[in-house]
């Protein structure tokens, strides 16, 4: 059962939010207790850009049980505008045209499950812009 | 800190043990490594194993492993820093024998990958569950976003990946406990299965069983048993982000850099000093891309120096992976790091058969977790 | 004045033709395509249902309305393929969309009309006071029996409508609902697939319950069918909506912008809806629209709508649904269809 540990990610799988230092203002996604770069503790929360660029990617062939029926998949880095990169797969995606560079939006879809009876998982994948 | 030497080695058969349980394949290490130590006890022990809760459902692995070896009541600790578990129980014996606190420890390793568990899973779990895993990547697919990054960046070619391969199949052949003791083609690798575009199957370590040992003791010891030592001269370990997109280069590996830069100051010595180098090449690009952070070839040239066989035992420059590294040896996870001291181990005393190289003095290990969130790098020198 | 202030659409991108399925079963392909007028239909990924359909189509309709989505005092989703049977589809998108927490969220279920149903409470909450703003959706990633006369047309969409006070860009003038106890289309609990009465489904179901609703609706405003500028019924095939516009006296001209069946499909809950969407991509202030849903069991749901001068400032804020429908499509075999809406016998 992933309930408890799903719930917590939503604001983040759902919305992309992100927290923003208030002392440096880089942005930590997900968000965190301490800032990775100045080490300051104090976030204001933010959303992050839906819209960004592909940093690299891959088609995965050979994936977990978990994903094995939806092989093959696309998953890239993308870099959100503003700055945050996130890995997500890359949905309705024509394989060969992916390349480094392409303008992504991000988009809600079904992730994952928790097997046939139990909780549907959601959040972030990315399409071509 | 007083010196520390390696006096026994000892590691089973890499590939599918079938017939051979977890306890099996840890014990039959031990034993060999205190055997070839020629000790007659061991102060406190370290196994390092990735994931056995996920693998074979038995965590508590510290204590399981000294009731089995009949070593209780001693000290018994299972470390783990994912694919770099092994490199980091030797350097918990290292940090014991140094620090004055026990005189023999035994450093050992152990994963048992072939009892039926989802090893793609399971392996996953060393890189962001949430941010990462969530969305169904696999680790081929994450060392493939670095070979893609790499390439893109520093023209690495297809070829040069394949070269790597080759390169640790055919030293591989050579090696006795290697999984795979076959040569393979470069051509045979760019036709195998595609994985992770663009790594394919031949580019990939395999899904292995296996155990290893070493015995780290004080040079007293030594001494007193007449062991030719070899001596531990630098011990060093890094960490960087868990998450492969949070780093602002993926052409690199900062938890490398760092570590060798330690290693290198501990140890008083350069990239030109070492005579061999056993790199975590769980994927080919690793193994390109680890040479060029420890500093053996310029950035972006890790992939030439493979084509042009500068990283081969007959070539005179580097040569990288003579046991056949994780991709022919094989990689039990929580062993590699172990069996990396052993192939240095058995290079330096000179035992190391049609895999030596002439004249090694000085070797350096180094093993990584997940996509280098952890490094650790040991230097070591005969006497 | 109460109606529509924002509106969005949404259509997977993944097709099948008919005539692929027809093949499959060996039927000939032009009894569909001539017989009923089916040419495509849409496919949802294997990564979308009735959530992230709802999803996409209310954060068009948001960026339409261009309003806080805290002002939202209430969503309804009407599907017959909610993904979950018990948790309301809604918990999920209002959390996506940063709607609520202080928001009435149900599940509405009414075959091939829930989508108009959770629009009409919508608009009535508004027009009651209420609350500021509602939003209605009607989605479906629709089944229908392999082999089924239904599988031709069964598609996945949907359309989400937010109800308000100002800014209206289509404002509801009537509306009326006409419903009874007949049993030519249903789905018991646990069953994958929908069953069907057959030729029964034509004329004591669609026909007399969207003739009822239209012509109470007619009455009710004083109009005739000539006064519309476009006239959109639910779509169970290309059909079925040009007959009864047709006995009620509408022309072809007035039918053909929400015509969107013969290249979509019926999206069910989402059918008259999308083509409620279509005709607002193109409408112009002043035009009145009629449009009356069709939801087996049986009933339908009729509204007049008056376009405003507000429409053509926000047609153009997110994607039109003629785009999506003639744009953007990946083809695809029966085998991958079948593996994506989950056909395939699996060993788990």
């Amino acid at each position: 059962m992933i309930t408890a540990r799903y719930h917590r990610e939503i604001p983040q799988r759902y919305r992309l939010e992100a927290g923003k230092c208030l002392a440096c203002g880089h942005l930590s996604f997900p968000p965190r207790l301490v800032c990775p770069e100045c080490k300051a503790k104090k976030f204001e929360t933010v959303t992050l850009s839906d819209e960004g660029t592909l940093v690299t990617f891959t088609v995965v062939r050979v994936a977990s049980d978990k994903f094995s029926k939806e092989t093959p998949f696309p998953v890239g880095i993308v870099e959100l505008n503003g700055g945050v990169r996130v890995t997500a797969q890359i949905a309705d995606a024509n394989i060969d045209e992916l390349k480094i560079g392409q303008k992504l939006r991000i988009v809600f879809r079904r992730i994952q499950d928790d097997g046939k009876a139990g909780i549907l998982c959601y959040g972030y994948k990315a399409i071509m812009a | 800190m007083r010196d520390v030497v390696v006096i026994g080695a000892g590691m089973t058969q890499f590939g599918e043990l079938w017939n051979k349980s977890i306890k099996d394949i840890f014990v039959e290490a031990a034993l060999k490594a205190i055997e070839d130590a020629g000790v007659d006890h061991i102060d406190s022990m370290y196994v390092g194993a990735m994931s056995p809760g996920l693998f074979v459902g038995q965590e508590h692995l510290g204590a399981v492993m000294a009731d089995y070896l009949g070593v209780t009541p001693i000290p018994a600790t299972h470390v783990e820093s994912a694919c770099a578990s092994g490199g980091a129980s030797f350097r918990q014996a290292f940090l014991e024998v140094a620090s004055g606190a026990s005189e023999i420890v035994l450093a050992g390793g152990v994963e048992k990958m072939t009892d039926g568990a989802d090893v793609t899973e399971a392996l996953a779990t060393a890189a962001d569950q949430e941010y990462e895993v969530y969305q169904g990547i696999t680790f081929p697919g994450l060392y493939a976003l670095i070979a893609r990054a790499h390439m893109e960046r520093y023209g690495t070619t297809r070829e040069q990946l394949a070269a790597v391969a080759v390169k640790n199949h055919r030293n591989g052949a050579k090696n006795p406990n290697a999984q795979f003791r076959s040569e393979v083609t470069a051509e045979q690798v760019m036709k195998s299965t595609m994985v992770a575009d663009p790594l394919r199957l031949l580019d990939c370590s395999p899904v292995s069983d296996g155990g290893a040992a070493v015995i780290v003791a004080s040079m007293d010891v030594a001494k007193k048993l007449k062991k030719n030592p070899i001596r531990v001269i630098a011990s060093a370990q890094s960490s960087d982000t868990i998450a492969l997109h949070s780093r602002k280069d993926i052409t690199t590996l900062n938890s490398v850099v760092k570590a060798a830069e330690k290693a290198y100051k501990i140890a008083d010595k350069k990239p030109a000093d070492i005579h061999l180098v056993e790199v975590h090449d769980c994927f080919t690009i690793a193994e390109i891309v680890t040479t060029e952070d420890l500093g053996f070839f310029e950035k972006g040239k890790g992939g030439e120096a493979a084509e042009k066989g500068w990283t081969s035992i007959e070539c005179k420059r580097i040569p990288v992976n003579t046991s056949g590294g994780l991709k022919s040896k094989g990689h039990p996870v929580g062993a590699t790091g172990v069996a990396q001291i052993i192939e240095l181990y058995e290079q330096l005393n000179g035992t190391a058969g049609s895999r030596q190289v002439q004249g090694a003095r000085v070797g350096m290990a180094q093993n990584m977790g997940g996509t280098g969130a952890s490094c650790v790098i040991h230097i070591l020198e005969a006497s | 004045m109460v109606g529509i202030v924002g509106y969005g659409a949404y259509l997977p991108r993944y097709r099948i033709k008919a005539e692929t399925i027809a093949r499959q079963w060996g039927t000939d392909p032009e009894a569909i395509t001539r017989g009923l007028q089916l040419y495509e239909k849409t496919v949802p990924g294997q990564d979308e249902d009735t959530i992230t359909i709802s999803v996409s189509a209310a954060r068009y309709a948001l960026r339409r309305a261009q309003i806080d989505p805290q002002e939202i005092g209430a969503v309804y989703i009407g599907s017959e393929s909610h993904p979950y049977a018990v948790k309301p589809s809604g918990t999920i998108l209002i959390d996506a969309l940063g709607i609520g927490p202080n928001v009435h969220v149900a599940s509405y279920e009414f075959a091939c009309k829930a989508g108009s149903e959770a629009m009409y409470v919508a608009y009535s909450h508004v027009k009651a006071g209420e609350m500021k703003y509602a939003l209605g959706i009607g989605a479906d990633t629709s089944q229908g029996a392999p082999g089924d006369a239904l599988e031709y047309s069964a598609s996945a969409g949907g359309a989400a409508f937010i109800m308000g006070s100002e800014r209206v860009v289509a404002e509801i003038l009537f509306t009326h609902s006409y419903t009874s106890d007949t049993p030519d289309f249903w789905r018991r609990e646990g069953e994958s697939y929908p069953r069907h009465g057959g030729r029964f489904t034509g004329d004591p179901a669609y026909f007399k319950h969207i003739m009822g609703a239209a012509t109470a609706l007619l009455e009710k405003s004083k109009m005739s069918p000539e006064d519309f500028k476009y006239a959109v019924f639910h779509m169970p095939n290309g059909k079925f909506p040009n007959e009864v516009g047709k006995r009620l006296g509408f022309k072809k001209e007035q039918l053909e912008a929400g015509w969107i069946v013969p290249w979509m499909g019926n999206t069910y809950s989402g059918s008259s809806p999308t083509g409620l969407a279509a005709i607002l991509d193109v409408a112009k202030p002043g035009d009145l629209i009629f449009m009356v849903s069709f939801g087996s069991g049986a009933g339908s749901d009729g509204f007049i709508y008056r376009v405003t001068d507000e429409i053509t400032k926000v047609q153009d804020r997110a994607p039109k649904l003629r785009e999506m429908l003639d744009n953007q499509k990946t083809y695809l075999n029966y085998g991958e269809y079948a593996k994506f809406r989950r056909k395939i016998k699996l060993n788990d």
